[in-house]
Formats: C-alpha cells, sequence, structure tokens
C-alpha cells in the first residue's frame, strides 16, 4: 500500500471513529433491520381468524371444519355474521357448510362449501385461499366445490396435488429476508456512505487540496473507499451472526464462495457510490441519488419482498439493472439452497461484469471531475 | 532563474473568456501579488497555475515543468491554499498535518520533524492537538498555509488567503509569507486587499480577465500616476465630489470612505503640490473642506486610475 493511501485511510478512519453516531448507525442498523423483519414484519400468514358456520351439523361437516383447524393456520372465531365479522376485521375468512353437505357426499355427488375472504390484503387473501385449497384436497373430498366468492375464483377440487417445498421447508420468510438485508446493508454502507465521503470533500473545498497535491486518481478512490468497504462487510457478517443467533439460520453453501461474491458485490457498490458521487454536487443530492438508484429498488425490485416473477416484463427488466438483483440471487443460492457456482453462476458473472463497467465509468468520470 | 513563466494564457468558459492571454514571469524567491476585483480572472489564473484547470491556449510552466504537460512533476513542486478554509474540522491540528505529510509522501520521521518546523513557523506550537474547527479563523488560515508548507514547496500558492481575517492577524500572515520566500520559495498571492499589495516585490492588476498594470508598487505609482494627490475632509463630500469633477483644473476626483482624493497635473500642482487649486475649485462653488493636505498616491488610487482608464478604451 503506498503511503499516500495510506495516509488517506488513516485520516477517513479518524472522521469515521469521530462520529460514533454514523458508525453506530452502520453497524447496528442491520441488527435492528433483521430483529424488527425477523419477528416483527414477518410475512408469514398465521392464526388466520376464521369463522365456521356450520349449517349441515353432522359427523362429515365436523369432521371438515376439524381438518381446517388441526392445519394450525387456523384460529376458530365464535359463530356469528359472517359479513360483520369480516367487516370488522374480527375474522379474516368465513367458511360456511351449507345443509345437506353430508348428503351429497353420501350420494356420490359434488359437495359444495362457500369461503369467504377478506380480500383488502391481497398477499394474505391469496395465502389464505391457498391454504383452504390445500386442506380441501388434503381433506380427499374430490367432491367438494369451493367457491371463494370475494375472490369472484371458483376452485373446482378435482385435483389431487401433493406440493412439496424445496430448500426453505418451513417457508419462513426471515430466510428470504436475510440475503435481502445483506444486500441493503452492504449498499448503505458502501454506496450511500461512499458517495456522501466523496462530495463532503468536495462540499468543504477539501478535494482541490488533494486534486492539487500529487496523489492519483486510484490511490484516492481506494483511500476513500476502504474504510467503508470494510465496514460494509463486516455489517453482513453481523447480520450473517444474528441471524444464525436469532432465528437459528446456517449458511447452507460455502463460505469462501459467500465472502468471495460479497466481496464482488461491495466493489461494485464502491464503484457505484464513486459514480454517483462524481454527478452529484452537494450531499444531500448524493444521499437521494443513491437511496434512489440502490435502496429503492433494492426493496422493490431485488426480489426481497416481492418476487420478481410476478412483475410486469418492464418493470423485470429495469431490476436487471441494478446489481442487487444479482446479488440476491446468489446469496440465495448460497444462504438457502446451498448449491454450487455451477447454479448461479450466470448471476456472478453478471455481477462481475456490472461491477468492471461501473468501475471503469467511475474512475473515467472521477478522472474527468478532477479537471484533467 | 523564473519560478513561474506564464505565456499569452487563455481559459474560456463556453464564450465566456475568464483569463484573456495573460503573460508574466516570477523569479525564484519572490512575492508576487495578483489583484483585481472579484471576477477579474485571478482565481481562474491560479488554477490553472496548480493544475486544477487546463489552459484553453497558451502556456505556463512552474518550478520549471509545464502545467499541462508535465502536472504530476508541478504537483510535487506546489503548495496551494485554497479561498476558502478547506481543512477537516473533526481533525486536531497535528492530524491535519499528518495527513497532508502522507499526501505528500513524507515519510514518518521527516514527517514530525516537518510538522515540528512548520507549527514553530506559524505559530501553532501548543495548539498541536486542538481540533481545527475549534480554532479561531486567523488560526485556522495559518493552519491551512502550515499544511501547504510541510513539503517544503518551492513555489506557493495563496488564493486570497486573508479574506476575512482582521488586520492584526493578516499581518501576522505576511510575516510568515516574507520568512518563507526569505528560505527560497517564490509565493504567488492573490488578494484584494491593496494594502497587502505594498508588500509585494511586484504586483499585477487584472481586469476583466486582462493584466491592466504591472511592476513594483513604488514603480506603478511613479509611472501610472503621474498626478499630484490632494486628500481632503469636507463637510458634505457628495456636493464636493460634484464640485470638483466639474473643475477642468483638478483631473480627477474620487470618494475614499468619507474623504475624497483629488488628483491635479503636475504642472499646474505648484509648490503646494496641488492643494490651492482644490480649495479653489470648491470655494468656487461656495464649498470648503475642513482639512486638505498633499499625499504620495495610494496603489488604490493606482488601480482606479487605470481601470477606469482600460474601462474608457474598451467602450470607445
Amino acid at each position: 500500500m503506498s503511503g499516500r493511501v495510506g495516509a488517506l485511510v488513516r485520516k477517513e478512519t479518524r472522521h469515521i471513529l469521530r462520529d460514533p453516531g454514523t458508525l453506530g448507525a452502520l453497524l447496528a442498523l442491520p441488527i435492528f433491520l433483521l430483529a424488527m423483519f425477523g419477528w416483527a414484519i414477518s410475512l408469514d400468514v398465521d392464526h388466520v381468524p376464521l369463522m365456521v358456520s356450520d349449517l349441515d351439523l353432522s359427523a362429515e361437516s365436523r369432521a371438515f371444519a376439524a381438518a381446517l383447524f388441526s392445519s394450525g393456520r387456523f384460529e376458530r372465531v365464535p359463530d356469528g355474521d359472517a359479513d360483520a365479522a369480516l367487516d370488522s376485521g374480527a375474522a379474516a375468512a368465513a367458511l360456511e357448510i351449507p345443509r345437506g353437505f353430508a348428503k351429497s357426499l353420501g350420494r356420490g355427488e359434488t359437495a359444495s362449501v362457500q369461503v369467504l375472504v377478506d380480500g383488502s390484503d391481497a398477499v394474505r387473501a391469496a395465502t389464505i385461499v391457498g391454504y383452504v385449497d390445500g386442506i380441501v384436497l388434503r381433506y380427499g373430498s374430490d367432491r367438494i366445490r369451493l367457491e371463494s366468492a370475494r375472490e369472484g375464483a371458483s376452485l373446482i377440487a378435482g385435483l389431487d396435488a401433493r406440493p412439496r417445498v424445496l430448500f426453505n421447508q418451513e417457508l419462513r420468510s426471515v430466510q428470504n429476508l436475510v440475503p435481502g438485508l445483506i444486500a441493503i446493508i452492504v449498499i448503505i454502507s458502501a454506496v450511500i456512505s461512499t458517495s456522501l465521503a466523496v462530495v463532503r470533500e468536495k462540499e468543504l473545498g477539501s478535494m482541490e487540496q488533494l486534486v492539487v497535491s500529487p496523489i492519483v486518481s486510484w490511490e484516492l478512490i481506494v483511500g476513500k473507499t476502504l474504510p467503508y468497504a470494510v465496514i460494509g462487510l463486516v455489517s453482513a457478517a453481523l447480520v450473517l451472526g444474528t441471524g444464525a443467533l436469532l432465528f437459528g439460520l446456517a449458511v447452507k453453501g460455502s463460505i469462501l464462495a459467500l465472502t468471495a461474491m460479497t466481496i464482488l458485490f461491495v466493489f461494485a457498490c464502491l464503484a457505484l457510490g464513486i459514480l454517483i458521487s462524481t454527478i452529484a454536487p452537494t450531499q444531500q443530492i448524493a444521499f437521494l441519488a443513491s437511496a434512489m438508484l440502490t435502496l429503492v429498488p433494492t426493496f422493490v425490485l431485488s426480489g426481497f419482498v416481492f418476487p420478481i416473477r410476478n412483475m410486469p416484463i418492464v418493470i423485470q427488466a429495469i431490476a436487471w439493472l441494478f446489481p442487487t438483483k444479482y446479488y440476491v440471487e446468489i446469496l440465495q443460492a448460497l444462504l438457502v439452497k446451498g448449491v454450487g457456482l455451477g447454479s448461479y453462476w450466470p448471476s456472478a458473472l453478471a455481477l462481475l461484469c456490472y461491477a468492471l463497467v461501473a468501475a471503469a465509468l467511475a474512475s473515467a468520470r472521477f478522472a474527468r471531475s478532477r479537471g484533467r | 532563474m523564473n519560478a513561474i513563466e506564464v505565456e499569452s494564457l487563455v481559459k474560456r468558459f463556453g464564450s465566456f473568456v475568464a483569463v484573456d492571454g495573460i503573460s508574466f514571469s516570477v523569479p525564484e524567491g519572490s512575492v508576487f501579488g495578483l489583484l483585481g476585483a472579484n471576477g477579474a480572472g485571478k482565481s481562474t489564473a491560479i488554477r490553472m497555475l496548480c493544475g486544477l484547470l487546463e489552459p484553453s491556449a497558451g502556456r505556463a510552466r512552474v518550478a520549471g515543468y509545464d502545467v499541462s504537460l508535465e502536472s504530476e512533476a508541478v504537483k510535487r513542486s506546489i503548495g496551494y491554499m485554497s479561498q476558502r478554509f478547506s481543512l477537516y474540522d473533526d481533525l486536531a491540528v497535528v492530524e491535519n498535518m499528518r495527513f497532508f505529510a502522507g499526501l505528500y509522501g513524507i515519510g514518518k520521521r521527516r514527517a514530525e520533524a516537518e510538522i515540528d518546523r512548520v507549527l514553530g513557523l506559524t505559530g501553532l506550537s501548543g495548539r498541536e492537538d486542538s481540533l481545527a474547527g475549534e480554532l479561531p479563523v486567523g488560526f485556522k488560515q495559518r493552519l491551512a498555509l502550515g499544511c501547504a508548507l510541510l513539503h517544503a514547496p518551492r513555489v506557493l500558492f495563496l488564493d486570497e488567503p486573508t479574506a476575512g481575517v482582521d488586520p492584526l492577524a493578516r499581518r501576522r500572515f505576511w510575516d510568515i509569507i516574507y520568512s518563507v520566500a526569505e528560505s527560497g520559495s517564490t509565493v504567488l498571492v492573490t488578494t484584494h486587499y491593496l494594502d497587502e499589495a505594498e508588500y509585494c516585490a511586484t504586483v499585477t492588476l487584472m481586469h476583466a480577465g486582462r493584466i491592466v498594470a504591472m511592476g513594483s508598487p513604488a514603480g506603478l505609482k511613479a509611472e501610472r500616476f503621474p498626478l499630484a494627490m490632494v486628500e481632503l475632509d469636507c463637510e458634505s463630500p457628495a456636493e464636493a465630489l460634484a464640485a470638483l469633477s466639474a473643475d477642468n483644473r483638478v483631473a480627477e476626483a474620487s470618494l475614499f470612505g468619507s474623504r475624497i482624493h483629488a488628483a491635479v497635473e503636475p504642472g499646474l500642482a505648484g509648490q503646494d503640490g496641488g492643494v490651492g487649486i482644490v480649495l479653489s475649485a470648491l470655494s468656487a462653488k461656495g464649498l470648503a473642506a475642513r482639512s486638505a493636505a498633499s499625499i504620495p498616491p495610494s496603489l488604490e488610487d493606482v488601480f482606479i486610475r487605470v481601470i477606469s482608464e482600460s474601462a474608457k478604451e474598451t467602450t470607445s
């Protein structure tokens, strides 16, 4: 390491240490986000309040209702006015078993039950319909006709589907959150902090002082970004450690590959941060640009919260422009699936290309913005 | 040998010509002042010489190196202090200095010796551990100068280093500039304080991107201000100024604070240095002066005359 890079790294580290608020935020934020997403904002749908109106009062109808509750997904709400319970939110779903249910089954006909689902939360509603559908199938009654009135979809139970979930057997959303969370943490410390740190020098006027010194572009870039790269990696490790400790998450793939891929992603993020800093004149603009270009797409487009597959093709195309998508795919492969490079190499290659292009653009623009 | 040589240097920003073909040279070890109003092109000129801006045309050599072709060699040979205080407020005095020493590739042991030398030179000894942000303005300015001096630059560029500093601190700052020049470095300083210009070996006045006057302060006064100067203190300066401007025996008159400077052609001035003529011009309009004295012209008088002359040239 050249003496000039060392001097810059020491100076930058001092800035970070002199400002415990920022450092604390960079290190505490990941743990806070993980705890928040892991506990408070569980995307799993559980304890669905379900009202059962059994008008048939037969052994068959009781057995069917019991099958629903034995799944553990539903909680019984006392019988009453189904519409009022759905309106007030006391029940998220209401099942009506009509009179003649047992008789129809006995005659070998298709029996119908009505399920009303509160569709105000579409994701939750779809999940509930999925649960009911699955239980109906498992109940073994290929003659039960299910009408989910509010969803407007009528499902004909004539199939014997046996879905089996791979990789994340319990379908726990915290498993899905950790990859996205690691990406967000790295982005905050690598893209946002870096662009702010460089733009701060421009605002302060000290950038001129650096430019008239013999330091060259790459030394300046390395010296400015190295401390933030370290913070990014430490934060990523903290998220993994906290995930293991609090939620029992284990890295299923190779730790070495995970480290290598994270370093590659950090590199792409630093390049992006430098690129933003060459365009943004003030720290506010740098922050906004970094957030708009990285944080928002990460939340929305990386498949972190909303699956990309379900998005319109235009939105999917936009997701391909941001490196987070590739990194999250790699993380899912390494953390959740535990597969090798053979499975995720397209994402790794895309990330590598992204990093190289961003770095080339950043150093070209950086050299130009220095007036040379 | 000249430490700085500038030949027909031009800087254009779009259609605006900030620096319009300036040429000058600065001998080694001297203090060279670049003067002019805001927007005259001083900062643009200094920024081209430091390698912060690429010249549009012309050539410049600093410490023997071409600023366009050998910018890395130029950077190693110069120190630069910009208009704005641009050090790190959250770092201590000595931490700022260590950073700049590292930036110039000075090894640890030599750096400590250089820092001691500069602390002594700038009078910052005993303040090593103060945070830069907590220093008074005058000390901040000296710290910025100190950071630019650690690598013992052959040429030092100071862009309005004393802006916003009280007169006593300015005087102290100029003492440091002198000792830097005495040790053999060349100093190019821009300022709009004309009293500071008197401290320079050579002063250059820039106006609208061009050099309109250049020479030693004494030489400029003799060459560019061949008039006798009278300073007046009047009851109503505005009326007095109008009266003097209307009188054709008075070459020019201008307001200096609450006083008036009136200039008279040396042929007319006579023994009393023009005082009699000026007073009679006032009494012709029924006015009088509380006091009137013959004074040597200041650089400010010279520059007002030079700039109004060049303004006349450009309009005609």
